[in-house]
């Protein structure tokens, strides 16, 4: 590829005019090309990757207290985010049954999740599993975030985020996630 | 009877036109990226799953680290509108030279009363004052600063864009619960009950 110029090195000049060699004026531009796509590459690649992502979070519509629909409190499953990024979740109301305490992961939260999705999907006659997610005032927005991040996963699609009441800042308390 | 030979051509290709279409579009990459400003604060953003991609145009983000809260959003325009109309409320005027300075912040986080010092220490100090530490819009509803802030905004595109402002909230992951939930009861106040959280994109599961 690359031209080297040889030829009439030295040496022609044997007592006779000093000519002024003719070079060519063509320039090797194999290194510029190379370098230009080099930083095409680097551009391209930077301006797509740098494209902020994010999640749609919908909240309930707080004024709308009319057409709100009652719901049996055996199909909800409500999920507290303590501190320390533990969570404790129960179905139904709080005191009906003993609260789990659980950790984020494949084994935790995301097993809890689609075990009772299937066990209430079985006694409600298909009716989804409606979760609620309480985060308590010691839980960080990572915990929220991952906590929606696993019903993406579990594609549980009925979910909301509900101010933490006193009985469940009770039970965290009790068992120390808070 | 002769071989027939091949004719040797030389590998030397005639690269200038590459050259030139190289350089176009390097050029061109060059002027349409926008590189990322600074964030006021360190914010380290939690993961999702499936995340979506945000336009860049028509959205307003908060930033929440260490407690505070920063706002910014995107056009020079709907800045100034903004600026102007929050101004009105809270009695304070803007030089065009302090509106001008406004447009160029990335994003500001700071009482509306200090607002105008900060934007004469940049006109005047730019070094000095650039190291200054903004101490984050107020969140309380007494004087709804930044309530208003947003608020205004979204009218701002509302009359200059006719869309509706896409709000973000950039949180950094170590944020207590407390300080987002401000924030989402401030948006939903004025009806925003759709949002987007900024996060990154989880990797294989």
């Amino acid at each position: 590829m690359a031209e080297l110029n040889t030829g009439g090195g030295g040496g022609g000049h044997k007592g006779g005019k000093v000519r002024s060699k003719k070079s060519s004026t063509r320039v090797d531009l194999t290194a510029m090309v190379d370098l230009a796509f080099l930083l095409i590459t680097f551009f391209m690649l930077t301006t797509t990757l740098l494209k902020p992502k994010a999640m749609d979070l919908t909240m309930p519509d707080k004024d709308e207290k009319n057409d709100q629909l009652p719901v049996p409190a055996t199909r909800t499953m409500t999920i507290l985010l303590g501190a320390n990024d533990k969570v404790e979740w129960f179905i139904g109301v709080p005191g009906d049954t003993p609260p789990t305490t659980d950790h984020f992961g494949k084994d935790g939260l995301r097993k809890a999740l689609i075990e009772n999705s299937k066990k209430i999907k079985d006694s409600h006659g298909g009716q989804d599993m409606i979760v609620l997610v309480s985060p308590s005032d010691h839980s960080n927005y990572n915990d929220l975030v991952s906590a929606l991040d696993e019903m993406s996963i579990t594609g549980i699609e009925r979910h909301a985020i509900v101010a933490i009441t006193a009985p469940e800042i009770e039970l965290l308390k009790r068992d120390g996630n808070y | 009877m002769p071989r027939v030979k091949i004719a040797r051509k030389s590998t030397a290709t005639d690269m200038t036109a590459m050259c030139d279409v190289a350089f176009l579009l390097l050029t061109f990459f060059i002027m349409t990226s926008k590189f990322k400003a600074d964030d006021p604060v360190p914010v380290a953003i939690p993961s999702y799953t499936k995340t979506i991609v945000l336009p860049e145009e028509n959205t307003a983000t908060l930033t929440v680290g260490s407690g505070k809260v920063y706002f910014s959003v995107e056009g020079d325009k709907i800045r100034g509108m903004m600026l102007d109309e929050v101004g009105k409320i809270y009695q304070q005027t803007f030089t065009p030279q302090e509106k001008a300075m406004f447009i160029t912040l990335p994003s500001f986080g700071m009482d509306i009363t200090q607002l105008k010092p900060y934007l004469d220490a940049l006109i005047q100090e730019p070094e000095k004052a650039k190291t200054m530490v903004q101490p984050g819009i107020p969140t309380d509803s007494v004087s709804a600063q930044l309530f208003n802030w947003v608020k205004q905004a979204r009218t701002a595109d509302v009359v200059l864009n006719h869309k509706a402002l896409i709000i973000c909230i950039k949180g950094d992951r170590k944020e207590e619960y407390p300080t987002i939930g401000k924030i989402i009861a401030i948006l939903q106040k004025q009806k925003v009950n759709k949002f987007s959280l900024i996060t990154a994109t989880k990797g294989g599961l």
